[in-house]
């Protein structure tokens, strides 16, 4: 299938949340991967047709994802 | 957390406008002061006797809570005669009494602070500094600023501004103790150079008005950041000129700016970005 631009963006940014959960403890690192598929959940009925919606997501999971990769921290409870 | 101090400074306002016919009957002006304050109340009651001054915002409204919503604008009419004469003061007004969810960044109201910078009417300015035009009817339109990432409402986003200030290194870089271990001295000439650089206070009004700036924002530094690159290039007691130089000296950073002025048009402390610049380019140049 022929991926548009932003769902090929949206889907690089769930592959580097992957890679920096690889960055974290062994122990938590499964706890990393549930919230960060949660969190891309959420927003999952978004109609594929709202651009600024989507932009404004990934914008803001690249936040997040910046903020949760920093080292300080160790673990991510639900 | 400032939001409730405005919304309790009008409201003690108001109990002072209730309390005021006791309260001159019973102070026969012992003390000066508060018979003034008296008077100057007695006179703004008068003033809203006048018919009423009504006046009309369309102000941008986006929740990040609904993103699947567009932006839209909304109007609020309010009377002028019980408003303060700033567009801040009718942001307030209109926040306090009409819809409390409007959203917009304000701090010192006096033009110190830089927080409450926006679109009003077509131009960047401190919502602050802004005086209502009272005189033509049309509707003032408020917007965020121009092409930033809107956070809510009237907030931009200013994280990238914020890394490009970073980005210059903006302290003083120095090695060589000072001959007396004192403070570093400055003569008065050296001190002048600094006047109408270091006034700056970062509101962002003149990036986001630069058009160079909408398109690279990404890698042009943008007419505020370079007014203060300059002022760390002015300042005789800075020891790292040449760096400073060297990280300036590419087709990005600083030659994205092609004169078009509209940060010195915009600038709501009357600074002169565009002249810092041509300093700059000057300096690159020789």
């Amino acid at each position: 299938m022929r991926l548009s631009g932003l769902q090929r963006e949206v889907l690089s940014l769930y592959r580097q949340c992957l890679r920096e959960c690889r960055k974290k403890p062994q122990a938590t690192q499964a706890h990393f991967r549930t919230f960060a598929r949660r969190e891309f959940e959420k927003n999952i009925q978004l109609d594929k047709r709202d651009f600024s919606a989507i932009e404004f997501f990934l914008r803001k999971g690249r936040r997040q994802m910046e903020m949760y990769a920093s080292p300080g921290v160790k673990d991510v409870r639900q | 957390m400032a939001a409730l101090r405005s919304s309790s400074s009008s409201s003690t306002a108001r109990i002072l406008a209730s309390a005021r016919p006791a309260f001159r009957l019973s102070a026969a002006a012992p003390v000066r002061g508060f018979a003034q304050l008296a008077d100057g109340a007695q006179q703004s009651q008068t003033a809203t006797d006048k018919p009423a001054k009504m006046k009309t915002f369309q102000i941008y409204r986006w929740n990040p809570d609904t993103p699947t919503e567009k932006p839209r604008m909304q109007s609020y009419t309010i009377d002028l005669n019980k408003t303060g004469p700033m567009v801040l003061d009718a942001l307030v007004r209109i926040k306090n009494e009409i819809d409390p969810t409007l959203t917009f960044r304000r701090s010192c109201r006096e033009g110190i602070c830089g927080s409450c910078a926006m679109n009003i009417n077509g131009t960047n300015t401190l919502a602050c500094l802004c005086r209502i035009p009272a005189e033509d009817q049309a509707e003032t339109k408020i917007y965020p600023l121009p092409h930033t990432y809107v956070v809510k409402d009237l907030v931009p986003d200013l994280t990238l501004f914020y890394k490009q200030y970073k980005s210059i290194k903006p302290y003083l870089q120095r090695d060589t103790p000072s001959p007396d271990g004192k403070e570093y001295r400055q003569s008065k000439a050296e001190r002048k150079k600094l006047d109408g650089l270091y006034e700056c206070i970062l509101c962002a009004c003149c990036s986001t008005s630069c058009p160079s700036y909408w398109w690279n924002s990404e890698e042009y530094l943008g007419p505020a950041i370079l007014l203060q690159s300059y002022r760390w290039l002015a300042d005789s007691r800075d020891e790292r000129k040449a760096e400073r130089h060297d990280a300036l000296n590419n087709s990005m950073s600083l030659y994205r700016c092609h004169t078009i002025l509209n940060c010195t048009r915009t600038c709501p402390k009357g600074l002169n970005p565009g002249l810092a610049i041509a300093n700059i380019k000057k300096e690159l140049a020789f």
